[in-house]
C-alpha cells in the first residue's frame, strides 16, 4: 500500500526529453529516498547527463514531472528554482571549474554569493572543504594547473560548499587512474555517510557502483531497462545488462 | 523615417521568431532552398539577439547588482584597452594632419588645419576608430571567453550555483562596454589632437595653445557631446553581440573560434551601420 506521507528526496515521473527527432529520455520514472544513493548506469549517449541537468532545471523537459523534496520544479519561477538549486550540489563531468578563478575562489564562489560569511569565516570554510577533499595545498593554483583528478576533487569541494542535502554527480571517476578513482569513490561514500546526503551518481565505472550505490538503475534507449540493488542487477537475465557488467569487468 | 510595407513585414517576422511562433523545425528548413535557409538563419539570429537583449535588460535592472564583477569588467574593457586606443588615436591624428595639409595648402587654407583635425577627430574619426579597436580587442575577448565557458559547462555551473549567468556574465560586460567607450573615445581624441599638433608643428611651428584656440574656435557643444555619447550605443552593440555569440557557442573549440570571429565581424559591422543612423539623428536633433 502506498504511504501518502512518504516524501522522497527526488521523484521523477514520466520524464521525457528529445533533441530534434531523437528522443533521449522516454517516460522515465525514478525515486531517490532520503540518504540513499542511486547509481545510474548506461552506455554513452543514453541521456544520463541530460537527466541530471533536467533535475536542476539546466534544461527543460518536454514532458513529465520532477519533484525535489516534494516541490515540482519543471514549471517553477527562476527565483524558486534557485532556492532549490542552493540545496543541490552538482559535480559536472569535467568539473567545470571557473578558468579565471583560483581553486580557493572557485570553492568560495557559492559561499560569496549565497551566505553572509565574513572573509575570515569564508576562508576557514574553504580551507575545511579543500582539506576534506585532500586539496588544501592547491588553494592558490589555477584550474589549468590541475590534473583531471584534482579538478574533480575541487569540483566536489565546490559542490559541497553550501552543505547540500542532495548531490548529483556526473561521472565522478571517468578519465581517472584506478587509484585516484578509488579515492574519489571512497570520498563520496564517506561524505554520504557523514552528511546523510541523497545522491544520484551517473557512472560507467562498476567499481564506483560497488562502492557508493545503494540502488542501481540502468538506462537504455531512453528508458530504464532495470532497477534494483547491485545484486539484483548482477543476477538479471537481460542480455544487455549481462554484457554491460561483463564488459566492465573485462575493462577492469 | 517612413517605414515601408517590407519593413513592417520584416519586423513582424522578427517578432514571430523572437516569440518562438515562427516554425524553426528542420523539416521547414529542409523544404526551403539555400537562399531561404540563409534568410531564415538571419531572421533567427535577429530574433535570438532581440530575445537575449530583452532578457538581459530585465535581469540587469533587478537587484542584487553585480558591482564587484562590473568593476572587474570595466578594468578589463577600459584600462586594458587604453594603450591600444591611445595609439590608434595618435596615429589617426598624424594621418589626418599629413593628408589634409597638402589639400588645404592648395586652396591657401592652411589656417583651417587645426579646425579640420580637431573636428574630424572629435566628430567622427575618434569615436569610430575607438569603437572598431574595442570591437576587435574586447568583442573577440568576450566572444571567446563566454564561448569557452559555454562549451566547458562553466555557464551551466554558474546556473547550477543559483547565479543568473545573464546578469553575472553578460549584463556586467555590456554595461562595462557602454561606460568605458565614451572615456576611451576621449582618450583617443586627446592623443589624436596632440599628435596632429606635433605633425603640424614640425612643418610649420605653432604653439599648442594657438592650435587648440584655432581648432576649437569653430567647435560647439553639438560637435563634442553627441559624438562622444554616441559611443555608448557602440559599446552596447559590442558588448551585446560579443555576449550573445559567446553564450550560444557550441561545438567545442571550433565553436569558440567561430564565436570570437563572428563577435568581431558582426559587432564591427553593426557599429558602422549604427554610426550611419546616429550621425543622421545627431544632424537632425542637433543642427549646426
Amino acid at each position: 500500500m502506498e504511504n501518502n506521507n512518504y516524501n522522497p528526496a527526488i521523484r521523477v515521473h514520466s520524464l521525457t526529453k528529445s533533441f530534434g527527432e531523437q528522443r533521449v529520455l522516454d517516460r522515465i520514472d525514478l525515486e531517490v529516498a532520503r540518504g540513499e544513493t542511486l547509481t545510474v548506469l548506461g552506455r554513452s549517449g543514453t541521456g544520463k547527463s541530460v537527466m541530471l541537468k533536467l533535475l536542476i532545471g539546466l534544461q527543460k523537459p518536454d514532458g513529465g514531472e520532477i519533484e525535489i523534496d516534494g516541490e515540482e520544479i519543471t514549471a517553477m519561477h527562476l527565483d524558486d528554482l534557485n532556492r532549490i538549486r542552493k540545496r543541490v550540489g552538482f559535480l559536472f563531468q569535467n568539473a567545470a571549474l571557473y578558468d579565471s578563478l583560483t581553486v580557493t575562489e572557485n570553492v568560495a564562489f557559492p559561499l560569496r554569493r549565497h551566505t553572509k560569511m565574513t572573509d575570515g569565516e569564508r576562508r576557514d570554510r574553504v580551507s575545511e572543504l579543500l582539506s576534506r577533499v585532500g586539496m588544501e595545498e592547491a588553494g592558490e593554483k589555477m584550474p589549468a594547473d590541475l590534473s583531471g583528478g584534482m579538478k574533480k576533487r575541487v569540483g566536489l569541494a565546490r559542490a559541497l560548499a553550501l552543505d547540500p542535502e542532495i548531490m548529483l554527480l556526473d561521472e565522478p571517476t571517468s578519465g581517472l587512474d584506478p587509484i585516484t578513482a578509488s579515492e574519489i569513490n571512497e570520498l563520496i561514500r564517506e561524505l554520504q555517510r557523514e552528511r546523510n546526503i541523497s545522491s544520484i551518481v551517473v557512472t560507467h565505472d562498476m567499481r564506483s557502483v560497488e562502492t557508493v550505490a545503494d540502488r542501481v538503475a540502468m538506462l537504455n534507449g531512453g528508458s530504464i531497462l532495470v532497477e534494483g540493488t547491485l545484486e539484483s542487477l548482477k543476477q538479471s537475465g537481460d542480455p544487455l545488462v549481462k554484457k554491460f557488467i561483463q564488459d566492465c569487468r573485462e575493462v577492469r | 523615417m517612413k517605414l515601408t510595407t517590407q519593413t513592417y513585414a520584416l519586423l513582424a517576422v522578427m517578432f514571430l521568431i523572437s516569440a518562438d511562433v515562427w516554425p524553426k523545425s528542420d523539416q521547414v528548413k529542409a523544404t526551403l532552398g539555400s537562399a531561404g535557409r540563409a534568410t531564415l538563419g538571419v531572421l533567427d539570429w535577429f530574433g535570438g539577439i532581440a530575445e537575449f537583449c530583452a532578457r538581459l535588460i530585465k535581469t540587469a535592472v533587478m537587484p542584487p547588482y553585480e558591482g564587484r564583477e562590473l568593476v572587474r569588467q570595466m578594468d578589463e574593457v577600459g584600462a586594458k584597452s587604453l594603450p591600444l586606443v591611445a595609439l590608434a588615436g595618435a596615429a589617426i591624428g598624424v594621418v589626418l594632419s599629413l593628408h589634409t595639409r597638402d589639400s588645404l595648402t592648395q586652396f591657401g587654407a592652411e589656417s583651417m588645419l587645426p579646425t579640420l583635425i580637431i573636428l574630424s577627430l572629435v566628430k567622427e574619426s575618434g569615436p569610430i576608430i575607438t569603437a572598431l579597436v574595442v570591437s576587435g580587442r574586447v568583442g573577440a575577448g568576450i566572444g571567446a571567453e563566454l564561448g569557452s565557458m559555454r562549451v566547458t559547462e562553466q555557464i551551466d555551473a554558474i546556473e547550477a550555483s543559483a547565479v543568473n549567468p545573464y546578469k553575472f556574465l553578460a549584463a556586467t560586460r555590456v554595461l562595462a562596454c557602454m561606460l568605458m567607450l565614451p572615456l576611451l573615445t576621449i582618450v583617443a581624441n586627446f592623443c589624436g589632437i596632440i599628435t596632429g599638433w606635433i605633425a603640424n608643428a614640425i612643418v610649420e611651428p605653432i604653439t599648442l595653445k594657438l592650435f587648440l584656440t584655432q581648432g576649437l574656435k569653430e567647435a560647439s557643444f553639438t560637435d563634442l557631446l553627441p559624438s562622444t555619447l554616441k559611443t555608448v550605443v557602440f559599446g552596447f552593440i559590442i558588448g551585446m553581440v560579443g555576449c550573445f555569440q559567446g553564450m550560444r557557442a557550441k561545438g567545442g573549440t571550433a565553436g569558440v573560434g567561430r564565436a570570437a570571429t563572428s563577435a568581431v565581424v558582426l559587432s564591427s559591422l553593426f557599429v558602422i551601420l549604427a554610426d550611419v543612423v546616429l550621425v543622421r539623428l545627431i544632424i537632425t536633433f542637433f543642427p549646426q
